[in-house]
């Protein structure tokens, strides 16, 4: 068990590319971070850095109290799992496990007692002295949990795990690897593009773009005030709805229609207004609210989303699958549940706290 | 393709046929003919049966040897064969396996360079280089001896070619993963590449060892004593000077001997030989 501390890191290829800037980030010992982040952000850059299969050019790695720098992997005291499992195809499963508590010169007594452990806590037992192709991809992903499981180390790094598995399988590992996680306690860095598994998995979420930091914080926290446009369109499904706005005292104009903030309004001028699908509904006749335009619907089940257009603008609204749809409608918006984009930056601007969520507090459970 | 009528099932079991036919039949000829006395060519037609001179043949052959024509015992070119194509067959591999592992797994300064020379010798057969070769083995005092015979040929461009090629192949991660795993380079090497490298291994086994047990223009100019000779250098000389006596009895007998030990590796190999050719495991 171990914390991690990311000083000031950066990566630049041989080359001259480079791929992450600057980051710094301090995970507590026992924490769940997931990197995430579009292709090519650099995720996989600063997981490697931390593993210590790529050189760190700038800042420093410490693991512990730790500076590791310049320590070979082997000796980090960290896992990691490989989005391809990385399997040794000519060893059983017993073998695959075995292997790096073997380099390290452990007692055949406990190489034994820990890999029957792992195989148990994974229900592998029955595939140990099956080769890694003999496997389905689901065992073999249980496999590669279970290299990272019997070393103990103080740190376990993911890249992309699950990315090889059907999507109803990726649930169930997903859940698995939460549950795993919390009973062994060891701190984990896990990289993902999918933002679902990113939001279930995490205990803080790490955004990452262009190689740098976006936004960091529990997954709630960054659902509910992104800190910028990118963060905005990337977390959550359906994206937020991001549509040019002009503030004008304490009114808002989309497109043709104007709201009313009731008090809020952070700046004056263009901005960017960014609105959760969730946060729009079908207006009543007597509120104020958006002309909108119906283009197409999809069925969730347990939502409709629909899309289509305010003004010029495209917009999506998460409805109930039983209210009535027609083609010219009126949405309303929760002014409270707005947030407000500078138009240059991007950045979330100052003064726009978002409403509280009523959010009850979730106990580990475990 | 699957192709399931009736005449071009004829046809392609006719020309597999024919293409049998036209390999074995010189083989078959051989052997008939290393199976009759030194008399039975006289009049000009090879016979098609096998006559009753076997034994006296081969046993003349490998016993004693031709010895006015300058070939010793068959029993001992054979040995120097053997010993000459193993040496050869495995100081290939071991040679070019590890270098193929310093190419694809070490940064080292003029890494390209050094590939791309060993590539360009792929193009220089050993006939190119022979005298300068000739040569150094002279001077180095290596004529006659398994060392010359052995050394000159034992680098081989091909071989490291393909291992380059298969390590390639083995992905990244697997490295990685072995260097968490706490394993150094030699250690990766010895636990995960060499095993899996086997069925590569094995099919260069066999083509090397076909290799050097068919050298022919090497260990003719760097070997003067008969106590070296290899055996496909013994069936020129058989055949040569007794071009005038008509044994060929003889030198069919010779080239069957001489055909067997590779016949016999590749039969034995096959099934990894096969599978080395046409899958890797991973
Ligand atoms: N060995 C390398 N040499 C040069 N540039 C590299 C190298 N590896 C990665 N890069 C570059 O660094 C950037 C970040 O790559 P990285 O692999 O970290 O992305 P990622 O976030 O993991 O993407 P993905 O989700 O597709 O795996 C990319 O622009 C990539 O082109
Ligand atoms: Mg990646």
């Amino acid at each position: 068990m171990a914390s991690i501390d990311v000083e000031n890191v950066g990566k630049v290829y041989s080359g001259g590319v480079r791929a992450v800037t600057d980051i710094k980030l301090n995970i507590a010992d026992g924490e769940f971070i997931v990197l995430v982040g579009p292709s090519g952000c650099g995720k996989s850059t600063l997981l490697r850095m931390v593993a210590g299969l790529e050189t760190i050019s700038e800042g420093e790695v410490k693991i512990g109290s730790r500076v590791v720098n310049n320590v070979e992997p082997a000796d980090r005291d960290i896992a990691m799992v490989f989005q391809n499992y990385a399997l040794y195809p000519h060893m059983t499963v017993y073998n695959n496990l075995a292997y790096g508590l073997k380099n390290r010169g452990t007692p055949k007594a406990e190489i034994d007692a820990r890999v029957a452990e792992a195989a148990r806590m994974l229900e592998i037992t029955q595939y140990l002295e099956r080769k890694p192709r003999a496997l389905s991809g689901g065992q073999r992903q249980r496999v590669a949990m279970g290299r990272a499981i019997v070393r103990k180390p103080a740190a376990f790094l993911f890249d992309e795990p699950l990315s090889n598995l059907d999507a109803k399988l990726r649930v169930s590992m997903r859940g698995e690897i939460k549950r795993l996680q919390r009973r062994l306690g060891t701190t984990s860095i896990y990289v993902t593009h999918d933002q679902l598994e990113a939001m279930t998995l995490a205990d803080r979420l790490v955004v990452l773009n262009g190689g740098q930091i976006e936004q960091i914080g529990a997954p709630l926290e960054v659902y509910h005030a992104p800190a910028s446009t990118f963060v905005a369109s990337f977390i959550g499904s359906p994206a937020m709805n991001l549509v040019k706005g002009e503030l004008h005292g304490d009114k808002l104009a989309i497109g043709p229609a104007m709201v009313a903030l009731n008090g809020f309004a952070p700046t004056s001028g263009a901005v960017t207004v960014g609105v959760r699908a969730e946060d729009l509904r079908i207006a009543r006749d007597d509120e104020e609210a958006l002309p909108f335009h119906l283009e197409y619907t999809e069925e969730l089940g347990a939502q409709r989303l629909i899309h289509g257009t305010v003004g010029d603008q495209q917009i999506t609204a998460a409805v109930s699958p039983e209210i009535a749809l027609s083609p010219e409608m009126r949405v309303a918006v929760d002014t409270k549940r707005l947030h407000f984009f500078s138009i240059d930056t991007g950045k979330r601007l100052p003064g726009n706290v978002p409403a509280e969520a009523k959010l009850a507090p979730v106990e580990p459970v475990i | 393709m699957v192709e399931n009528r009736p005449f071009l099932n004829f046809l392609t079991h006719l020309v597999l046929i024919l293409g049998v036919l036209t390999v074995v039949f010189p083989v078959y000829l051989a052997f008939i003919a290393s199976t009759h006395g030194p008399t039975d060519f006289m009049s000009g037609i090879v016979p098609l049966l096998p006559g009753d001179h076997f034994s006296a043949n081969y046993g003349y052959l490998l016993g004693t040897g031709e010895s006015t024509a300058g070939a010793p015992p068959f029993l001992l070119m054979l040995a120097n064969s053997l010993a000459m194509a193993i040496m050869i067959a495995f100081g290939k591999i071991a040679i070019s396996i590890i270098s193929a592992f310093a190419i694809v797994y070490f940064r080292f300064p003029l890494r390209v360079p050094a590939f791309w020379l060993i590539f360009m010798t792929l193009m220089l057969p050993v006939e190119v280089r022979i005298l300068p070769t000739y040569k150094v083995v002279a001077d180095l005092g290596m004529l006659n001896s398994y060392s010359g015979l052995v050394i000159p040929v034992i680098a081989s461009a091909t071989a490291t070619f393909l291992f380059r090629q298969f390590f390639l192949t083995v992905p990244e991660e697997m490295m990685e993963a072995a260097r968490v795993d706490g394993a150094g380079p030699m250690k990766f090497f010895r636990d995960i590449l060499l095993p899996l490298s086997r069925t590569n291994i094995a099919a260069l086994f066999i083509i090397m060892f076909i290799y050097g047990w068919n050298q022919y223009l090497w260990p003719m100019l760097i070997t003067t004593e008969p106590h070296y000779y290899t055996v496909v250098m013994g069936i020129k000389r058989l055949a040569s000077v007794l071009d005038g006596d008509n044994q060929w009895n003889l030198v069919m007998a010779g080239v069957i001997l001489a055909g067997l030990p590779p016949v016999l590796v590749i039969i034995f190999m096959q099934r990894l030989f096969v599978k080395g050719l046409v899958e890797t495991e991973k």
